[in-house]
């Protein structure tokens, strides 16, 4: 019998890149295969071509052994292939029926939305793969998880017999991962055949039955997760030897340099979104405060960092209060900021390389004199930190836009790490980016700390939290329900805690100086 | 600026880079310099032939051409096109035959009256290049100031007060005043909807229509009233202005060529300083191309739009006063042809850039100067030239029409003109 799947030298060139050279992928009906690569190495551009989106140079697609042509996702899904994007693509404000249903309205004697026959449909399908979910909820009131349930629950609606998950786990607990591992399995065990991209190496060796390794646009080789193990898929994927250990030394605290206390933060809504927190920072320290993404990690940062209000509550600074001061005042202070959109806050995309690694201090000697700029002296420094913090740009001249991420977050680490200061806070500071410069950026973070800095680390990554942090706070609704040291605790004490569970109280409290009562 | 190593090079070759946004050690400047000229120059060209095929079709010699044979019918329409542009272009730059002959002649008087149409290009082109400074500033500060014609008025009318209310200065003080006078005027007026805007995220583009229409009633009002000629009969016309007000012309009556067109040319590369290369700039254009990146830099974002807006109106109350105080020397309801609405275009022809909107201010200059002439020459309306420009326009805007016409590739980064970012981005 033909694979379900085959794709054959897909090619796909873009100006200055060559996205995809000569792909060969097979797929079999009812197995999970692993797309693992860099950032950039070519999933993406795979896995839009075969979803439509882009028309590769050459090479062609098969399912079932016939040859298909897909020009848009409607072609992609009407040859059997779906895709859950990482980014869900719901309408919060409708119900799970009416989400599922868009695009492909049943109507009714004439031109009435049928709802009913949806509503049973998913009902059924819900049934047979074990995806609980009731049709007449809306979306935005569901959990992340059944959320991306609902996504599964529109391919399977649409026949879908091919399912692309893209990097599913980056929004979700530990335990809805597994979760959706739980349903990966079902839905293969009824005949899909699923392509899973990740670059997260423990769940590929976990769901997978096969795993394919991308290195800059080419199969760099296949591997059996029974035989394969973490270090070696990482090498395969970045081309050298990894260290995927932090080396870090126990590192006795020093003074308090942040110090939160009762913090309350309402969002633009007026809903609370930070529920009287306290915590406190000590030098050569790392805090990392793990939890879900949403549940008041980001305004957390932002009140911290000056970018928003705080209702009340006291955040000092070196013993200086510094509530509700302006973000430069913040930054004049001796604090770093590495921002959770590196996009949207942390760079001025069209501007160049050079100006974007002043973005914080162009207006200070050196860089201008007075209200004149200096630009000999910002490229002076840019040619430094490029050649400091090893960013890969052709000059300090190009737009900052036209760099990788993983260059572009190097961009932003430079210029906040190279500044005297005594606080960092960093919120995701390795979100999307691969292997080689996740390394690379929590070497530097941990250089930070053993220099007496103190770091406030924010990642709704376990395992970044686990590595890094001295300390960990898990936040869960706006309240910090945890302050436990990081090497007295189990990675799945912190998941359930991720998920506001406390565990039995003495065998945590045992562990910890201070649990912060939480009700719920 | 010391250290600067483009001083070394010629000026001619570092505005071209600069219009273009390349810096001169970047690799692949030539391709990247057509890439960056392709849409405008094609533009144009497209434009004054669609122009000469309208000229066409609205001219009864070429139909009754084409009455007689086909051939007489090209033979009327190529005379006409030719007619045409011939005369838009010797009423615009000059005709050359007559240039040559006064040089020959040696004669002063001959070769002024023969260069005359180019420096009447000039005049013209002076107000276009305030105004398009003005409209171009505001956009790099992702603020669209469509008030500019407002403000515009506004500084006219300030100009032209301290031109006639003060009296027995010396003109190396009274003529400054008075332009100082319509640059503060046509910011304080800008400031109103800067402030709206950073206050209260009332969107500049409706407070600033309803600011031009204020400053239209209000400045017949004033001509009407305060500020009426005595002896005027109620005309809206104001008294004239004193001579030590005057922005100086360089020739005798009828050439009205002036030294505003070089104090515009001083504030383009002014602007283009203070954009490009001091802080004041990088807040501008950190605030109009990213709010969010700026407010996380720590900029004061209310600062810079007010800021922004009241640079903008300076600049516009500069083409008024430039108006009054080199051309009309006195005010009169119908001082501005769009000047206002104009710059939009002029900053989108020249992609924001102060040197780009020189270009473009010249262009429309000379279309407009030239247009005159055809009208008298062809008897073809001034009209198409207005929808040359309207076309010219359009291509720009949606240079997507050009790149099928032509089969142009798109590039990659293509240039994204800043003015989207104002619409939606609230605060």
């Amino acid at each position: 019998m033909a694979p379900i799947l085959q794709l054959k030298g897909i090619t796909k060139q873009f100006p200055g890149i060559l996205a995809n050279d000569h792909i060969d992928l097979t797929l079999g009906k009812g197995e999970i295969l692993a797309l693992l690569g860099e950032n950039g190495a070519g999933k993406t551009t795979l896995m839009n071509i075969l979803y439509g989106l882009y028309q590769p140079d050459e090479g062609e697609i098969l399912v079932n052994g016939e040859k298909v042509t897909i020009h848009s996702p409607t072609d992609a899904i009407t040859s059997g292939i779906g895709m859950v994007h990482q980014h869900f693509m719901l309408i919060p404000v409708f119900t799970v029926t009416e989400n599922v249903m868009l695009g492909s309205e049943p109507v009714k004697a004439g031109d009435f939305l049928d709802r009913k026959k949806t509503a049973q449909k998913i009902n059924e399908i819900s049934k047979q793969y074990n995806l609980e979910v009731n049709p007449d909820d809306y979306v935005k009131d569901l959990p992340v998880g059944v959320q991306q349930r609902v996504e599964i629950i529109k391919l399977l609606y649409r026949n879908a017999e091919i399912l692309i998950f893209d990097e599913p786990t980056a929004v979700l607990t530990p335990q809805e991962a597994d979760e959706l591992f739980n349903i990966m399995r079902e839905l293969t065990k009824q005949g899909k055949s699923i392509i899973f991209i990740t670059h997260k190496l423990r769940e590929v060796l976990e769901i997978s039955n096969r795993i394919m390794v991308i290195r800059r646009g080419k199969v760099v080789g296949e591997a059996d997760p029974k035989t394969a193990d973490n270090k070696k898929l990482a090498e395969m994927m970045v081309g050298r030897e990894v260290n995927l250990v932090v080396e870090k030394d126990i590192k006795k605290p020093g003074d308090v340099v942040l110090s939160v206390e009762d913090l309350v933060v309402a969002d633009q809504f007026k809903n609370l979104v930070i529920d009287h927190i306290s915590l406190d920072v000590h030098a050569g320290q790392i805090l990392g405060v793990a939890g879900v993404q949403g549940n008041g990690q980001t305004e957390l940062v932002e009140v911290v960092t000056g970018l928003h209000k705080a209702v009340s509550g006291k955040i000092a600074f070196k013993g200086k209060d510094i509530t509700n001061c302006s973000p430069r005042v913040i930054t004049e202070a001796g604090t770093a900021h590495v921002p959770e959109d590196r996009q949207a806050d942390g760079l001025v995309l069209p501007f160049t390389v050079a100006e974007n690694l002043v973005l914080c201090s162009y207006y200070q000697e050196p860089y201008a004199h007075g209200v004149v700029l200096q630009y000999d002296k910002i490229l002076e420094n840019a040619e430094k930190m490029i050649k400091d913090f090893d960013i890969r740009t052709p000059s300090p001249f190009v737009s900052v836009g036209t760099l990788s991420g993983g260059n572009q977050q190097k961009v932003i680490i430079a210029r906040e790490l190279s500044r005297p200061i005594e606080l960092l806070v960093a919120s995701q500071p390795t979100r999307g980016l691969d292997v080689g410069s996740i390394e690379y950026i929590h070497k530097r973070i941990v250089q930070k700390r053993d220099e007496g800095c103190a770091v406030l680390l924010i990642s709704p990554e376990l395992d970044e939290i686990i590595e890094l942090s001295d300390r960990i706070a898990v936040m869960f609704r706006g309240k910090i329900i945890a302050t436990v040291n990081a090497d007295e605790v189990s990675k799945e004490t912190l998941g359930l805690l991720m998920a506001g569970i406390i565990p039995e109280k003495g065998e945590i409290a045992s562990k910890t100086e201070k649990v912060v009562e939480a009700t719920f | 600026m010391k250290n600067n190593k483009n001083d070394k090079q010629d000026l001619g070759k570092v505005i071209l880079n600069e219009i273009t946004g390349e810096d001169p050690k970047s690799p692949k400047k030539k391709k990247s310099f057509w890439k960056k000229i392709e849409i405008p120059f094609l533009a144009i060209i497209t434009g004054l032939l669609i122009g000469g095929i309208l000229i066409g079709a609205t001219s009864q010699s070429v139909y009754a051409g084409f009455a007689v044979s086909i051939w007489s019918g090209f033979a009327a329409l190529g005379k006409e096109i030719g007619t045409a542009y011939f005369s838009l272009f010797t009423g615009s730059l000059g005709n050359p035959v007559t240039i040559i002959q006064a040089l020959q002649s040696g004669n002063a008087t001959d070769i002024r009256f023969a260069l005359n149409p180019l420096l009447e290009s000039l005049v013209k082109s002076t107000p276009y290049i305030f105004a398009g400074l003005a409209c171009a500033l505001a956009f790099r500060a992702g603020l669209f100031n469509i008030g500019v014609e407002g403000q515009l008025f506004i500084g006219a009318a300030a100009a032209t007060y301290v031109g006639y209310a003060i009296k027995g200065l010396p003109s190396y003080i009274h003529m400054p005043l008075a332009i100082l006078a319509g640059a503060a005027a046509g910011a304080l007026w800008a400031i109103v909807p800067g402030l709206l805007k950073a206050w209260t995220g009332g969107h500049e583009v409706i407070n600033c229509i309803m600011m031009n229409y204020i400053a239209y009633r209000l400045t017949t009002y004033l001509l009407t009233g305060p500020m009426t000629r005595p002896g005027g009969g109620g005309m809206p016309l104001s008294p004239m202005i004193e001579k030590s007000a005057y922005i100086p012309q360089f020739f005798q009556s009828p050439i009205r060529f002036h030294l505003g067109f070089f104090i515009a040319l001083a504030f383009a590369v002014l602007v283009w300083w203070i954009l490009f290369k001091t802080t004041w700039g990088l807040n501008l254009r950190t605030v109009g191309t990213n709010p969010r990146a700026a407010k996380y830099a720590g900029l004061n974002i209310t600062k810079t739009i007010i800021v922004g807006m009241a640079m903008s109106g300076a600049l516009a109350g500069l083409a008024g006063a430039n108006e009054i105080l080199a051309v009309n020397h006195s005010m009169a309801i119908g001082l501005s042809s769009g000047y206002g609405f104009d710059s939009i275009a002029l900053a989108l022809l020249g992609n924001s850039h102060p040197f780009g909107v020189v270009l473009a201010a010249l262009l429309f200059g000379v279309l407009k100067n030239g247009a005159t002439r055809m009208m008298v020459v062809s008897s073809i309306p001034i009209d198409i030239v207005t929808i040359i420009q309207a076309l010219i326009l359009i291509f720009i805007a949606a240079p997507a029409i050009i790149r099928a016409i032509f089969h142009l590739r798109s590039s990659k980064e293509d240039t994204a003109i800043v003015t989207l970012s104002s619409w939606g981005g609230g605060k």
